[in-house]
């Protein structure tokens, strides 16, 4: 499990785990031969205690820290580089910190856009639906493959955050800290009235062909950017977008027309068609799809409380005040039920302006009390 | 990180002597979470802390006091019926709007409370007024234009209010100094102690040392 920085050089290299056993998803189906790719930092101490898994939300990867090389050449760093790297909050002169790439997604891991080696075509359409605790299942095969019987932290935010919470009941024995950061243990109907926008613009763009658009050579670009410009808004709060974008022109005339007049319009445009360039359209309905799935209360009649009885972890929960896609009274939902348990549970509600997004940003408050959190389960170790 | 090892000040080892060894504890406005660190250490409690400023927070993670971030003045929604056996409310209860709320979410929560809070009838603030002056003192430091508290009442005026409120008197002192009052203590104690028992349905009396 050596993908460690190469010498002075922050380049990781990502690694492939492959699986012939099938894995056995909630839906009935199953997925058969199906590879990981994976990125390690920091070294596994020796009693194999220091392990710290970092699970991705919608359109993030394995690529958690440091810098890895795009398919161009060019370097990019890691999606959670500023939390996760040497001297970092999660410091991995420390722990041993895992990425992995989920599943259905569509960055290296075996998803819709690969082959499938029955067909020797994409599975496209084929690809079977998962959810959040098919992730953790794979996600603890993994941890099988690399010799972790218990990670020091499974770690997460929004839909990662979901994934940790799963890992604290789906394997309580195996999670000595879970830290699970703007998220919650369900999407309300707005929520998933935002994602079926989303997942309608895919469908109905007349590129996806069912979902088999690889055969066509073709990409739903149009479906794709319009969901993600509608998943853009959820991210940022209303101040902040007042802040950044105002009612501000990209024009000085009005064209009174249908081009990109104001800023917002043209950032949205631009992330959108960014987006468009690099996300599979399968795996984003996937995705938005075991996003609206979750919700581990359900089995227990409605009760987190119950649904969270079997859970051996600590916990550490945080919320963002201005985050309006997993608002802080979600987490609270979680806090409760934890307490209710009489689970340790440290809470944190983070007064930070930049909505959602907030959970990736530097923000020293956060930060701070991450790397405390951390310090406290280092110290753990030792003893 | 554990707490560094450092002795009570002495006004809450009086206080820590009614909780007894194993219990849960609630601490509302826990501060830096001392009082707690120290209650896990040497008493093996079971501890949460209430707090809303984001430097104490982190000082309580700092050192691993559990603790939740939200306003008092909330409420204590996140917590149970007669969850803890004793809740905590020490020198903040003078600072919130509703006092008689939050008094009744403590008698809710805890099987027993224990609040203190500044008492306005100390001799020395007493005098103050004769003077025709607000009091300014260790335990009253601010001036009236430029202070946190809302509320001034009076070791007398607090025992009236907790019985209105359902709860039982099981024990009260004051504090001089960190020393303890029990002579005359609303005219020689400038900090009130209250020690009640909760109003909770099904609160069940706890043993305590």
């Amino acid at each position: 499990m050596d993908s460690t920085p190469r010498a002075a050089s922050r380049v990781v290299v990502p690694q492939r785990h492959a699986f012939a056993g099938p894995l056995p998803l909630q839906s009935g189906a199953r997925l058969v031969d199906y590879e990981l790719a994976v990125e390690t930092y920091g070294t596994l101490n020796a009693d194999r205690s220091n392990a710290v898994l970092i699970c991705h939300a919608l359109n993030a990867s394995h690529h958690v820290a440091g810098i890895h090389l795009l398919d161009d050449g060019r370097e990019e760093a890691g999606w959670w580089d500023n939390m996760v790297g040497p001297g970092k909050p999660v410091d991995t002169d420390r722990f041993f910190v895992i990425g992995v790439n989920n599943p259905g997604s569509c960055f290296g891991s075996t998803g819709p856009a690969s082959i499938q080696a029955t067909t020797g075509r994409p599975y496209g359409a084929a690809f079977p639906v998962v959810t959040v605790e098919d992730w953790v299942d794979a996600q603890a095969r993994l941890a099988d493959a690399l010799g972790i019987a218990r990670f020091a932290a499974v770690m997460g935010g929004s839909l990662g955050g979901m994934q940790a919470l799963a890992w604290s009941t789906r394997y309580p024995e195996r999670v000595a800290h879970c830290i699970s950061i703007a998220s919650t243990s369900k999407l309300s109907a707005q929520n998933i009235a935002f994602n079926d926008v989303a997942r309608q613009a895919i469908l109905t763009d007349p590129d996806f062909h069912g979902g088999d658009f690889y055969a066509h050579g073709v990409v739903p670009r149009n479906g794709l950017r319009v969901a993600r410009m509608i998943g853009h808004i959820t991210y940022l709060s209303d101040d902040d977008m007042a802040e950044k974008f105002g009612r501000a022109m990209k024009v000085d005339d009005l064209a009174f027309g249908y081009g990109a007049e104001f800023e917002i319009e043209s950032y949205l445009r631009y992330q959108g068609d960014k987006f468009s360039d690099y996300f599979d359209a399968n795996s984003y309905l996937l995705i938005t799809k075991a996003l609206d799935y979750f919700d581990p209360a359900a089995a227990h009649g409605g009760s987190l409380t119950q649904a969270l009885a079997g859970a051996r972890a600590s916990f550490l929960i945080v919320s963002f005040s201005t985050d309006w896609r997993f608002a802080p009274a979600r987490s609270r939902e979680v806090v409760k039920a934890l307490l209710d348990n009489r689970h340790p549970v440290t809470y944190a509600e983070i007064d930070a302006p930049h909505g959602h997004d907030a959970f990736l940003l530097d923000d020293a408050r956060y930060h701070r009390l991450v790397a405390a959190y951390f310090d406290r389960i280092h110290a753990g170790l030792a003893s | 990180m554990s707490a560094p090892a450092t002795a009570l000040r002495p006004e809450l080892a009086a206080i820590a002597a009614w909780i007894a060894p194993g219990s849960s504890v609630l601490d509302l406005g826990c501060g830096d979470g001392s009082l707690l660190a120290w209650l896990q250490r040497e008493k093996g409690c079971r501890c949460v802390g209430v707090e809303i400023d984001d430097a104490k927070v982190l000082a309580c993670a700092r050192q691993g006091v559990e603790v939740i971030q939200q306003n008092l003045e909330d409420g204590l929604a996140l917590f149970s019926d007669a969850s803890f056996d004793t809740v905590l409310q020490l020198e903040t209860l003078q600072m919130v709007v509703h006092t008689e709320g939050i008094l009744r979410e403590l008698g809710r929560v805890g099987r027993e409370s224990i609040v203190s809070f500044p008492n306005f009838a100390h001799w020395t603030h007493r005098l103050a007024i004769l003077r025709g002056r607000m009091p300014v003192s260790k335990s009253l430091p601010y001036e009236w234009y430029d202070t946190p508290n809302l509320r001034f009442a009076t070791f007398a005026d607090f025992m009236q209010l907790a019985r209105k409120s359902g709860f039982t008197l099981r024990d009260r002192f004051a504090l001089r100094g960190g020393q303890v009052v029990r002579v005359l203590p609303n005219l020689f104690g400038n900090v009130a102690v209250f020690r009640l028992a909760g109003q909770a349905p099904g609160a069940e009396p706890v043993v305590s040392g």
